[in-house]
């Protein structure tokens, strides 16, 4: 949570619950902060992160998950986590209540290159919950918008009813400020919207090649056809990142649960530029 | 004033049919006509003869199919220079799905027995057209492919049972 859990990365420190919000059914997102008024005073301890990096959130009594941070960087002294609930420990995460305290270590692993982008169109790519962790990048993107050129957020998931992060996909459009665009798999007829996999978004958009950067999260499968679109378009595989996701237990690259080839998910990523891993994605045993 | 576009000029203009040679925009013209639909109104109805595709120019037209415990479900969404209706390429000529203008709809609507009928005789024609709707039709397929995997769904399960 703070640098200084760099010397002891192994300890969580508690944080208290303070708001959840059911995203859809098995979706929470958690507001959290320091629980510890020393770690709440201490300006290193304000929660810091830089949009992509997770932690890992421990349910007292259960176990720990690696969580990406879904919320502003810019919003000091709290930390915002959204949950699926896939396993014991994230339905526990996705039954807190307010009041309630858990553990925290991190923040790890890489982020999204937000910094080396300026001056780059930047295509959003997310499927499903792979909103949340680019979530902290659009923000940034927002926060410095004159700093990119064109920006895109392409959206997809499963029907209307699933998508995440419906008000900020509404306020992200009405401002204008970026171009929003959302697509399920199906939909009935209340849905206006777009049907079809997400890189149908990405048809006739014109896109320079020469000057775009892409983020993308999302199930590995979305993101595989993703990156090959954008690189059927001209876009170089070093343009592209994306965040990967393997199961973990210390965080720290010393256990070796989320080894991925030659990389451990952990520390050299979650996000890879796709040249990195691009041949992993074709090996169906790693 | 509106001033209206011959059918020629609509084909021409869109890059579907960029290619094609002005003789033969000028044989299929004569198998178009211009439609307008109202929302809510069907451009085609499942189990109905595929007597007709549609170039549509402007709105949007979902592409549906309807289930008694589910209603109707959307699979597609088709919108300005795109194609509706494949099935009259090929026998027994019935549509597949509905096409239901979800907005105001302006479109070509295109005769399939009208414009089969120049494809036989005219083979060029008829492999120009072939060509083009392959490409789309392996395009929706393999999109289909992909929808059908269902990969939001198929969330990742964790071992994080401490």
């Amino acid at each position: 949570m703070t640098p200084a859990d760099r010397s002891a990365p192994l300890h969580p420190r508690p944080v208290r619950v303070l708001e959840t919000r059911a995203e859809m059914p098995g979706c929470t997102t958690l507001r959290v902060a320091p629980a510890d008024p020393a770690d709440a005073a201490d300006p290193a301890g304000a929660c810091g992160f830089a949009p992509g990096q997770f932690y890992m959130v421990y349910v007292f009594g259960l176990g720990e998950v690696p969580i990406s941070v879904s919320g502003d960087a810019a919003r000091p002294g709290e930390l915002t986590f959204t949950v699926m609930a896939v396993g014991a420990v994230t339905r526990a995460l996705c039954a807190v209540r307010p009041g309630q305290t858990l553990g925290l270590r991190g923040p790890f692993g890489t982020a999204w290159p937000v910094e080396a982008l300026t001056g780059r169109d930047v295509i959003v790519m997310a499927g499903g919950l792979g909103l949340a962790p680019l979530r902290p990048a659009i923000y940034h993107l927002l926060r410095h918008r004159d700093r990119y050129g064109a920006v895109a957020l392409l959206y997809g998931t499963r029907q209307p009813r699933s998508i995440v992060f419906a008000p900020d996909l509404t306020g992200w459009r009405e401002a204008a400020a970026i171009d929003v665009a959302v697509t399920v798999d199906s939909g009935d007829r209340d849905w206006s919207g777009h049907v079809g996999v997400v890189t149908e978004l990405l048809k006739g958009r014109r896109l320079d090649p020469a000057r775009t950067a892409a983020l993308l999260c999302g199930p590995e499968i979305m993101m595989r056809f993703s990156a090959y679109a954008l690189r059927d378009r001209g876009v170089a595989a070093g343009a592209i990142h994306v965040s990967m996701e393997r199961n973990m237990k210390c965080g720290v690259r010393m256990c070796g649960r989320c080894q991925y080839g030659p990389f451990f998910v952990c520390d050299d990523g979650p996000v890879f530029s796709f040249d990195r891993v691009e041949h992993l994605f074709g090996i169906r045993e790693v | 004033m509106v001033s209206i576009k011959p059918i020629r000029t609509l084909l021409a203009e869109n890059p579907f049919f960029a290619g094609l040679s002005d003789d033969q925009f000028e044989t299929m013209s004569g198998c178009g006509t211009i439609v307008h639909f109202k929302a809510g109104a069907f451009l085609l109805r499942e189990g109905g003869a595929a007597d007709t595709f549609y170039l549509i120019r402007n709105g949007v037209v979902a592409i549906e199919s309807s289930s008694p415990a589910g209603g109707p479900l959307s699979v597609a969404r088709v919108g300005a220079g795109g194609i509706a209706g494949y099935s009259w390429l090929f026998p027994p000529y019935r549509n597949a799905f509905d096409a239901l203008a979800i907005s105001h709809v302006s479109a070509v609507a295109l005769d399939g027995a009208c414009l089969r009928g120049k494809a036989e005789a005219d083979h060029e024609l008829g492999y120009q057209l072939m060509k083009r709707f392959a490409q789309v039709m392996l395009d929706r397929l393999q999109a289909t492919r992909r929808q059908m995997l269902d990969v939001y769904g198929n969330v990742r399960t964790t071992d994080d049972t401490g």
